[in-house]
């Protein structure tokens, strides 16, 4: 049995009856990644020895607690702009230094809590700025299908990781896609959960209105169980809502009779590569016969979410980066005083697109231009939300592609931000309206890469999500195919 | 309206980064084609439209003033890019 590519609902089952213990796991895993990991650079940092620790107290927990924690002993991976007590921490910058949080995040706790095992910290876009995790300051992550082709962004490491079982399964975050693309890209499954479902205590910052964490799976079982255990109020995180957190596995029944599904006419335009156009139009058929009623639906300011998030997020982003002056933490470059220190230790200790948004930002809420960029952009943003608002009166959920192309060659877009940022046109509106939305596999391009198919929710309606998502992978075989490694 | 090399140098003071010569070259032509394609939203009539404040509605959210973590000065200072005893150490702020 290969180990390392079981999901996490299969590896809970065989650890439950001792078929093997999650050291053998573990130690799977690992080997795993010694073969495979020079070709995909997934990994920012690995975390063997703890591993294998946290895997022997697992074991012993497993022989002696009979209702053992559902995540207990199964090794998954971390997107390194999460705290992780002890474990360096990068966020794929190098203005963070050699950083070794003093305390764990909100969803790294509780994972710890339920006695997982932390294979390490993976690879992102340096502050999770980005579609093609390129802009990391250490090295690009390769797309685990085709290693000529980027894995997405900003959760690439997450994507390629899971993708190439480096790992059981792993967390994310999504600011405007950064879950959803590259789950498409390296056909798994991530869902981003509605604003507030989720703590992002402990989450280096992004943009704050936005940034949400989510669980990265092999199918859609694995993601509703890891969604149920990270879920929930937190008092540390003042915008985490305190409503029950449902058991989501009990949606995934197959039975999406009845259930009315809005296509939005404006997510079918061209741009978009045929073969993705195809593969969405089929999946939307399939549902349809497994019972969903099929609906046209509009979301009339589609076209204007791009201009509203690009504003939005790196107004939020400038300030929030704001914090790296290097004088309590993270580089800092030696100058002869204290704002050439600021001045130097900024320009040394950031990358490219960092700067970019960090200017962009500034310059949309600086004195002359709130009003013309930012306020105008928060009004439009409310008429995104509402767009939203009146499609789910007249539907439970909206199917939509979950990116215009499959993945694009390493270095094609590197030259053109614009470029980079129109690859999030499928995903950025659902962060502007804070709901919750899920890509799946659902077909290949004649390349072999991956195809994602989203699914967006009511808000706090993941299990609507999860139903529908679940409804699909139980009707077609995309998800259980392995790239070629 | 076209983004100068001006405009690029003062918002980076704005925002304590300094850019080379070249960086403001190419931030100065990618800003402003990234801030004309931002102008689309100058379609809009949004003259009757409350802007956006909150994805879920939710007021303040208080809670009682309570120590739950001991503060561990070590801890703190261990990602210290100098220290003094138990200090940050920083460039002299006033002459």
């Amino acid at each position: 049995m290969n180990l390392c590519a079981l999901t996490f609902h299969e590896a809970r089952e065989k650890l439950r009856k001792r078929e093997f213990s999650s050291h053998e796991l573990t130690d799977a895993v690992f080997r795993r990644i010694s073969e495979t990991d020079d070709k995909i650079h997934a990994y920012l940092t690995l975390c063997r020895d703890a591993a294998l620790e946290q895997a022997k107290q697992a074991d012993q927990r497993l022989g002696q607690e009979p209702n053992f924690p559902p995540l207990l002993g199964v090794p998954i991976a971390i997107k390194d702009n999460f705290l992780t007590r002890g474990i360096q921490t990068t966020c794929a910058s190098k203005i963070l230094g050699r950083f070794n949080p003093p305390y764990d995040a909100t969803t790294i706790k509780k994972l710890r809590a339920g006695g997982v095992v932390f294979t390490g910290k993976t690879n992102l876009d340096e502050f999770a700025m980005g579609s093609s995790a390129e802009n990391s300051a250490f090295f690009p992550t390769r797309n685990p299908w085709r290693t000529d082709r980027v894995p997405g962004g900003s959760s690439g490491g997450s994507a390629a990781a899971v993708s190439a079982d480096q790992c059981i399964a792993a967390l994310g975050t999504d600011t405007g896609g950064s879950i959803r693309q590259p789950a498409a890209c390296c056909g798994i499954v991530g869902l981003k959960p509605t604003y507030g479902r989720v703590s992002r205590y402990g989450i280096i910052a992004f943009a704050s209105s936005m940034d949400q964490v989510g669980p990265m799976t092999k199918d859609v079982e694995d993601c509703a169980l890891l969604l149920e255990v990270i879920a929930g109020y937190d008092a540390a995180d003042s915008t985490s809502v305190n409503r029950p957190v449902p058991h989501y596995t009990d949606a995934l029944t197959g039975d999406i009779k009845g259930l009315r599904l809005g296509i939005p006419k404006e997510y079918f335009v061209s741009g978009m590569q045929p073969e993705v156009d195809r593969a969405v139009r089929e999946a939307i058929r399939l549902l349809e016969k497994n019972g969903a009623l099929i609906e046209e639906i509009s979301l009339p300011h589609t076209e204007y979410a791009i201009a509203v998030y690009y504003i939005v997020a790196t107004a939020e982003a400038s300030s929030n980066l704001a914090r790296y002056d290097g004088m309590r933490y993270g580089y800092r470059a030696r100058a002869k005083d204290l704002t050439e220190t600021y001045m130097r230790s900024r320009e040394e200790g950031f990358g490219p697109e960092v700067k970019r948004r960090i200017m962009l930002g500034t310059y949309v809420l600086s004195a002359g231009y709130y009003d013309a960029y930012y306020l105008k952009a928060q009004r439009a943003r409310a008429l995104v939300k509402k767009d939203f608002d009146d499609a789910f009166q007249r539907c439970d959920a909206i199917i939509t592609p979950t990116a215009p192309t499959t993945a694009f060659k390493i270095g094609e877009k590197t030259q053109d931000p614009l470029q980079m940022y129109l690859s999030d046109i499928y995903t950025i509106s659902v962060n502007l309206a804070g709901l919750p939305a899920l890509s799946l596999p659902c077909g290949f391009d004649s390349a072999g890469l991956p195809i994602g198919l989203q699914i967006i929710g009511k808000p706090f309606d993941e299990s609507n999500v999860l139903r529908v998502a679940h409804a699909y992978e139980q009707s077609t075989a995309w998800h259980e195919q392995k790239p070629n490694l | 309206m076209k983004l100068t090399r001006e405009d690029v140098q003062r918002v980076a003071t704005l925002a304590r980064l300094r850019l080379t010569a070249e960086e403001e070259t190419s931030l100065t032509e990618q800003l402003d084609n990234i801030l004309q394609y931002m102008d689309k939203l100058n379609e809009l009539d949004t003259s009757q439209v409350a802007p956006f404040t909150h994805a879920v509605d939710l007021v303040n959210a208080f809670r009682e003033d309570q120590v739950t973590n001991q503060p561990d000065p070590e801890a703190l200072l261990a990602n210290a890019p100098e220290r003094y005893e138990t200090f940050f150490k920083v460039p002299k702020i006033i002459e």
